[in-house]
């Protein structure tokens, strides 16, 4: 191979010019503008660091109350409250938060781009978690937690059994963190999709993006049934909408199966980032590449698709029928074939190279032993006769550390440690890893291997306090004995992450040989990742071009142009990876926060009873997205633009299927999954409540029926016609106008079902009745407001552009295609009974 | 059980400890392997054991299974928090509160329900445990193999009380149980 010299002239001077377009604002208030990937991602990983550590204290508290027999530290409401925010706070404001900042971090880097497709909804995600998050610690610290265990059943959690806010605190934060985290999704869906170097197509993704893709996917389909049964249980608590009251028609069933149907799936949700994480980091310490990598991708999407067909086995003692129990237990124990072939294909993949003992390989071996005898125990649980005998001891507890610890929270570590270089740009000089790492993993062994043998003994999870003379003190006391050991080991690993970040040395490219992407950016990598978009012919780039961190400093990529002074970067096909546009990101903005804050306040103002507060932020946030929207939007047309080597592409917003249209289809995705939980609900109380079916039905009239047919005609014609009429340079006056009418009319064939049944508290079927309108009266409201945009860019002589039109076209789609469905799921039963 | 469970945590760290301490001289980039590895090791051997797995735990559970008998016993279990009232059909109006009667020898049906929130029947020594859902009956068998007194407790988190939430369940002989119906508790 020829050498050339570097021309270091060239970089530098690229550097220097993509530093000053990309670098966030330098005062204070920068950390409240940036939306770069990596000031975000920094935030994000340190908020979700600071949760492990109040969900770590509150693991302490509980240890200290159970390491003797009648202790007298809490009482029941106390201890009920520790343990329900223990649950809590590790399941949604760390465990999840936590990978979705590393991916923030590092998926713009392994993917050869700049930054991350929506920069601005992940700052808004971001917030809103901090937001959510902290209204929930707040709540603790008052004395106001929720104190039903972290699924929440009613009717314990119903108004009559928990009066005082802490259910709601509960609810509403949940729900706050769930939006961030469907806002983080879509921004990771698009983002591996579209946005990546020149000439990576799918097979040459790095295994992470794989695994996030497909996290992220099961984030938009498994965090809608939680969402429609967090509304469901809070319109109960706040209206008296009798959804799982039995004497009114509803059923505390339906919860189960909503917050299983996403609580089973999560357990993934946390395990595949981890997965991913092993998957990249093994092969480098082994140096050499991952053993079958075609087969690992199949095995996380096989894992993700079993997923969503377990919840049942979470319900195994609700009297769910024999024929039933026999699949989900056999479709249960499925979910270790696609588990195995992960861990045989890391176990060979280190038998072909050469282990490297450096203390990330360290943690991955701690995950190795603690995960196997975590799965083992899984499969055990799901023997059906097994679980009856178990389930809801300690020993459910036991598994589900050795999963959630060991599965998670080790390979986390491990990742940290890997990508320290990276993000910081220092190394770990000092030994207290090492030392840390001794401390947790066999006080962690010690720990749940007791816990395991005193819920084996009978002792029951959940319970405050147990009498002497069971067999259960020494287990117990080893327990919490070893489990402080363990949090002394966890806080030294912070310290020497902390230290290192701080004062560690300063390094060369590529520490470990690896064959990724992220590498070749320069350390610690800078606001703008890539000097250009890097061009790629395998899967190993690193490998088939060692040059290319060089190359690409220089500019000889795509996109090394800065002269147009704006953020950029490619757009390639979804497939094969070719350059398809040229993406324009947006620059420092303090919207996103500003929107964070409404949403929160929106959120949270119901737990004070501020209902005006709540409906005002509403108004609000309609206000600043309308403003976000319209400011990004490009005011005129260009054409096409160089992208570098010859290739001139067109800019992402001139194009028919603009990131927004992606986007907007991903988060119909999770909406329809909303939707579908909603008829499933409708379904279920028709089905299997008592008390069904109701005294009267809801008998339509011919007027709202035919208002409803012709406007969801209306509404999936009109912006089609308006994206032809902009296509072809025609007027979109007319188009507009019919889209409009179809939105009211369907919205006033919605408020006809309302009208006719005035008293949603009644039975469960007028509330799911009143839900099914809402659903169709918020996304007419919504079309209404997009078609709104439309027109005013229109009068304000922007120009409408086809992406516009197409995206409000989706929206409109969908708003007709449910609306028909709910209404008629509304109108049927009344008209046949 | 435990000792497959065993087998297999051991047979895949004594894997794992021989790929670390294998030490080729040139690490290989090959996908060579595949068949052991993946088409053995990751895809048949998770199946088959798997597979004897379920199979076992069906006919285990078949064995659990409520089946029509002649000497059945009904009784039903309400719970609420945090107490538990037991009826006995075969004696109207006879009600106990915190202690379910049964006939030792005999398999026994009870129909629990709720009248508040969740909780769950759960009498470790004579079966499995079984949810008390509100508006739902649902139907445990159990079977006392001899006179005497077995502890029972709720097994699903129903608030403030539910260390406490407990009962017994106390088997008579025959002529006990026969006692028992006429006269209730003694
Ligand atoms: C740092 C060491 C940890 C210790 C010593 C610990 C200890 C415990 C104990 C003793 C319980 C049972 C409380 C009871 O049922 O009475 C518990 C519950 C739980 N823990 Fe942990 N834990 C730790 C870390 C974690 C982590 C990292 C996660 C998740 C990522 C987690 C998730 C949970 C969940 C979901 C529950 C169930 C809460 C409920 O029953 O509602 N824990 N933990
Ligand atoms: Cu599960």
């Amino acid at each position: 191979m020829t050498q050339k010299p570097p021309r270091r002239g060239t970089a530098l001077r690229l550097h220097r010019q993509l530093e000053r377009i990309w670098s966030p604002d330098p005062r204070f208030r920068g950390w409240l503008t940036t939306n770069n990937n990596n000031d975000v991602g920094r935030l994000f990983l340190a908020v979700a660091t600071l949760f492990f550590v109040i969900g770590g204290l509150l693991a302490m508290l509980i240890r200290a109350q159970l390491a003797t027999p009648g202790s007298a530290f809490m009482g029941p409401e106390a201890y009920n409250q520790v343990f329900t925010m223990h649950g809590t706070v590790m399941m949604f404001l760390f465990a999840i938060p936590f990978f979705e900042a590393l991916a923030v971090l590092l998926l713009p880097g392994m993917l050869g781009t700049r930054d991350l497709a929506f920069p601005r909804l992940g700052v808004y995600g971001l917030w809103v978690y901090i937001f959510g998050g902290s209204a929930v610690i707040v709540a603790m610290l008052m004395g106001l937690s929720p104190d039903g265990g972290w699924f929440m059943y009613p009717p314990l959690s119903s108004a009559a059994f928990s009066p005082g806010i802490g259910a709601d605190v509960w609810l509403l934060g949940i729900t706050s963190i769930e939006v961030s985290a469907i806002a983080t999704a879509v921004e990771i869906v698009v983002t591996v999709l579209r946005y990546r170097a020149a000439g990576m197509s799918l097979s040459r993704m790095p295994i992470f993006a794989w695994y996030i893709l497909v996290v992220a996917v099961m984030i938009l389909t498994a965090f809608p049934p939680m969402i429609l049964g967090s509304l469901l249980l809070e319109t109960e608590r706040a209206l008296g909408w009798p959804f799982f009251q039995v004497e009114n028609g509803g059923d505390p069933l339906l919860w189960q199966h909503l917050f299983w149907l996403f609580g089973h799936p999560e357990v993934y949700i946390i395990f595949l980032p981890a997965a991913g994480m092993i998957a990249t980091i093994l092969p480098v310490m082994a140096r050499t590449t991952l053993l079958g990598y075609g087969w690992v991708v199949a095995a996380a999407v096989s894992l993700a698709v079993l997923s969503f067909g377990l919840w049942v086995h979470h319900m195994f003692t609700t009297g769910i029928p024999h024929l039933g129990l026999a699949f989900f237990s056999a479709a249960s124990t499925l979910v270790a074939v696609p588990t195995s072939i992960m861990i045989f294909s890391w176990i060979g993949t280190l038998w072909k190279g050469r282990v490297q003992m450096k203390l990330p390989m360290l943690w991955l071996l701690g995950f190795f032993a603690t995960f196997v005898i975590g799965g083992l125990t899984g499969v055990m649980l799901a023997i059906v006769p097994f679980n009856w005998q178990v389930h809801d001891t300690h020993f459910v507890v036991a598994h589900l550390h050795y999963v959630l610890i060991g599965g998670y929270v080790f390979p986390m570590i491990a990742a940290v440690y890997y990508f320290q270089p990276l993000l910081t740009g220092r190394f770990h000089y000092f030994r207290l890893g090492a030392v840390a790492f001794w401390l947790v993993v066999p006080a962690f062994h010690i720990t749940f291997l007791a816990v395991h043998v005193v819920g084996l003994l009978g002792q029951r999870r959940r319970t405050w306090t147990y009498d002497e003379g069971q067999g259960w003190e020494l287990l117990n006391l080893i327990a919490s004995t070893a489990s402080f050991v363990m949090a002394i080991g966890f806080a030294l690993v912070i310290l020497d992450i902390g230290i290192t970040t701080f004062s560690g040395l300063r390094g060369k490219r590529n520490p470990w040989g690896a064959t990724t992407l992220e590498w070749a950016a320069p350390m610690p990598s800078p606001a703008y990742g890539f000097a250009s978009i890097p061009i790629v012919r395998g899967r190993y780039p690193l490998t088939d071009d060692p040059d290319l961190p060089q190359r690409i400093a220089r500019g000889e990529g795509y996109l090394a142009d800065t002269s147009r002074n704006r953020r950029e970067a490619l757009i390639v096909t979804t497939t094969t990876g070719k350059p398809l546009q040229v993406a324009v990101m947006p620059g420092n903005s303090a919207l996103p926060i500003l929107l964070a804050v409404v949403t929160s306040t929106s959120f949270l103002a119901p737990l004070v009873q501020a209902y005006w507060l709540s409906a005002l932020a509403l108004v609000g946030v309609v206000i600043v997205a309308l403003v976000w929207v319209w400011t990004t939007a490009p005011r005129q047309s260009e054409g096409l633009v160089d992208a570098g080597h010859g290739a001139r592409l067109p800019v992402a917003a001139e194009s028919p299927d603009p990131p927004g249209w992606w986007g907007s289809l991903f988060l119909l995705v999770a909406d329809g999954v909303h939707f579908g939980s909603l008829m499933f609900g409708y379904a279920f109380l028709w089905t299997v409540a008592p008390n069904w079916p109701p005294p009267s039905y809801l008998v339509p009239t011919l007027l709202p029926v035919l208002l409803a047919l012709g406007g969801a005609a209306a509404l999936a014609a009109g912006p089609r016609l308006a994206a032809r009429a902009v296509a072809t340079g025609h007027r979109t006056a007319l188009a507009l106008v019919l889209s409009l009418f179809g939105a009211l009319s369907l919205a006033t064939a919605a408020a006809s079902v309302m009208l006719a049944r005035q008293d949603p508290a009644g039975h469960a079927y007028d509330a799911a009745l009143w839900l099914l309108a809402g659903h169709v009266g918020f996304h007419a409201a919504l079309a209404v407001i997009m078609l709104g945009y439309l027109a005013l860019r229109r009068i304000s002589g922007h120009g409408l552009r086809v992406g516009e039109a197409r995206i409000v076209s989706l929206w409109a789609d969908f708003t007709a295609a449910t609306g028909l469905v709910a209404l008629a799921a509304a109108w049927l039963p009344g008209t046949f009974a | 059980m435990l000792a497959g469970s065993l087998a297999i945590l051991v047979l895949v760290l004594a894997l794992l400890i021989a790929a670390l301490l294998r030490r080729p001289a040139q690490s290989d980039d090959s996908e060579r392997g595949t068949g052991l590895w993946l088409w053995t090791l990751g895809l048949a051997f998770p199946l088959t054991t798997l597979a004897a797995l379920t199979v076992y735990g069906l006919q285990m559970g078949e064995r659990l299974l409520p089946r029509d008998t002649p000497d059945l016993v009904t009784v039903t279990a309400e719970a609420r928090q945090w107490a538990w009232t037991f009826g006995y059909p075969d004696a109207p109006g006879l009600a106990t509160d915190g202690v379910l009667h049964i006939p030792a020898g005999r398999p026994v049906d009870v129909q629990i329900t709720s009248r508040d929130v969740v909780h769950s029947f759960w009498v470790p020594r004579l079966a499995g445990k079984l949810d008390a859902l509100p508006g739902h009956v649902n139907v445990l068998r159990i079977e006392a193999p001899a006179p005497g007194t077995y502890s029972g407790q709720t097994a699903e988190f129903n608030g403030a009380g539910y260390a406490g939430h407990v009962f017994t369940v106390q088997a008579h002989d025959p002529a006990a149980w026969v006692r028992f119906l006429q006269e209730g508790p003694p």
